[in-house]
């Protein structure tokens, strides 16, 4: 029996393992990554250098002086701080770029007080040398009732009234572009320097549908725009069913499309998102990460920035996600993928 | 702003660069190795030396330093690229001349 080495689970408990079973793990999460996504398995190389990292005991882990990556994120703002406050301690942390943000996180949310946050934008852009977006979530389910104005589809499908469950999600997409459009206006005529769709495809293939329209338009509307465009989940959920973008049926489209569609709207930086699962360990969590969005990679003309954040792409669901796990994932997208950020 | 990463992060953002090309234009905009964008120490004399703003422990080290709206004037000249706010900030201040408005009498 070998030596047992100290890992982590998905949810971010310790557990104990040999090097071969850790190697098995990393085998099965490519496995399950190729079975589920219909990508190409990660090579031999790749599974070994993955192996390294895991099986390495030091506290934290890197990447080589000049290989670090630039690190965006979705959302600067606490509780306990003022938000202008907030977003100064980002840049004094270190961070490469921060997010003003409406607690509610919701586009619909934001919409009502869309001049406050366009005041805010101004002061933070007069606070801070490092770049400033502003960012929240399509959330299209907030449109439906009783939070918003149009039919429930989540009450409908289960009725099996399917039409009519299709036009109210379609109604509540256009809804939300216009919220979207309108908000992404008011913050650049404030100065931020982009704006963050996070999330996006909540909802379904229709949440998915209104941020794409909604960046074309905003592109098209603001060419120097940063426009950042978060996925939500590792593939397109078919809420609707038959939407499409220029002739792609939206449901069911996983990171690598998703990636194309971005980029044809006109985002500037692409965040492909991957599920953990809490019951197997970070080890084969970021595994089957790496084999799905590996795509990604081959085909990007844009900078792709996975969500390395806590429960997504391998780190440990947590709310404080310790760092040997988040270092490992970080270091393994780094070297394995050749990401552009995190 | 500790090192490089917010310029690298304007080049993905307002140009769509990926990281190495991105990083290789700073490199040679500040006139130094890539290696030496994630250095601190490094970047410490480099940012001030080119009025980028830079982190400050002390409140009399601040005197003369670039603050931020003056900072990225200079950082959308050195990297040649569009801050938003930067061209609001001219436009308006060009708008308030234009109308003879803030002048001193």
């Amino acid at each position: 029996m070998g030596t047992k080495l100290m890992t982590r689970m998905g949810d971010g408990t310790a557990v104990e393992m040999t090097r071969d079973e850790l190697r098995t793990d990393i085998e099965d999460g490519v496995a399950a990554a190729v079975k589920r996504a219909k990508v190409p398995p990660l090579d031999d190389g790749e599974i070994g250098h993955l192996l390294e990292i895991f099986a390495s005991q030091e506290r934290m882990t890197g990447v080589p002086a000049g290989d670090e990556v630039v690190h965006s994120c979705d959302g600067s703002n606490g509780l306990r701080a003022s938000r202008i406050d907030s977003l100064t301690g980002s840049e004094e942390g270190g961070s490469d770029l921060c997010e003003l943000q409406q607690q509610d996180y919701s586009y619909k949310a934001v919409k009502t007080v869309v001049a406050s946050e366009q005041r805010l934008m101004q002061e933070a852009q007069y606070r801070l040398t490092i770049p400033v977006q502003y960012g929240a979530q399509a959330d299209l389910g907030r449109y439906s009732k009783p939070d918003g104005p149009c039919p429930n589809w989540s009450q409908l499908l289960p009725e099996g009234r399917i039409d009519e469950a299709r036009a109210a999600q379609e109604e509540a997409a256009a809804e939300s572009e216009e919220d979207m459009v309108r908000i992404g206006e008011a913050m650049w005529e404030a100065g931020t320097d982009g704006m963050n769709f996070d999330t996006s495809g909540a909802a379904g293939d229709a949440d998915f549908l209104a941020v794409l329209k909604a960046v074309r338009r905003l592109r098209d509307a603001c060419p120097d725009m940063s426009i950042e465009l978060g996925m939500a989940s590792e593939f397109v959920l078919g809420m609707h069913g038959e939407l499409e973008w220029e002739g792609v049926r939206l449901a069911g489209l996983w990171p690598v499309d998703q990636l194309r569609l971005a980029r044809q709207a006109g985002a500037t930086i692409f965040g492909p998102a991957v599920n953990i699962n809490t019951g197997r360990t970070v080890a084969w969590n970021v595994a089957r990460a790496l084999a799905i969005i590996k795509p990604c990679m081959d085909v990007a003309e844009i900078p792709v920035h996975p969500n390395a954040g806590m429960g997504v792409c391998g780190v440990p669901m947590h709310p404080f996600p310790p760092i040997d796990a988040v270092s490992r994932v970080s270091r393994a997208f780094i070297e394995i993928l050749r990401v552009d950020g995190l | 702003m500790r090192t490089a990463g917010d310029l690298v992060m304007r080049l993905q953002m307002t140009r769509g660069m990926r990281l190495r090309e991105a990083k290789a234009y700073v490199a040679d905009k500040l006139g130094v190795p890539v290696r030496d964008l994630s250095d601190g120490v490094v970047m410490q004399d480099v940012r001030s030396e080119f009025g980028i703003g830079r982190l400050t422990e002390l409140e009399n080290e601040c005197v003369g330093e670039a603050t931020a709206m003056e900072a990225k004037f200079n950082i959308a000249e050195l990297l040649d690229v569009p801050i938003n706010c930067v061209e609001r900030f001219r436009d308006r201040v060009r708008s308030l001349r234009n109308d003879g408005a803030g002048g001193s009498s």
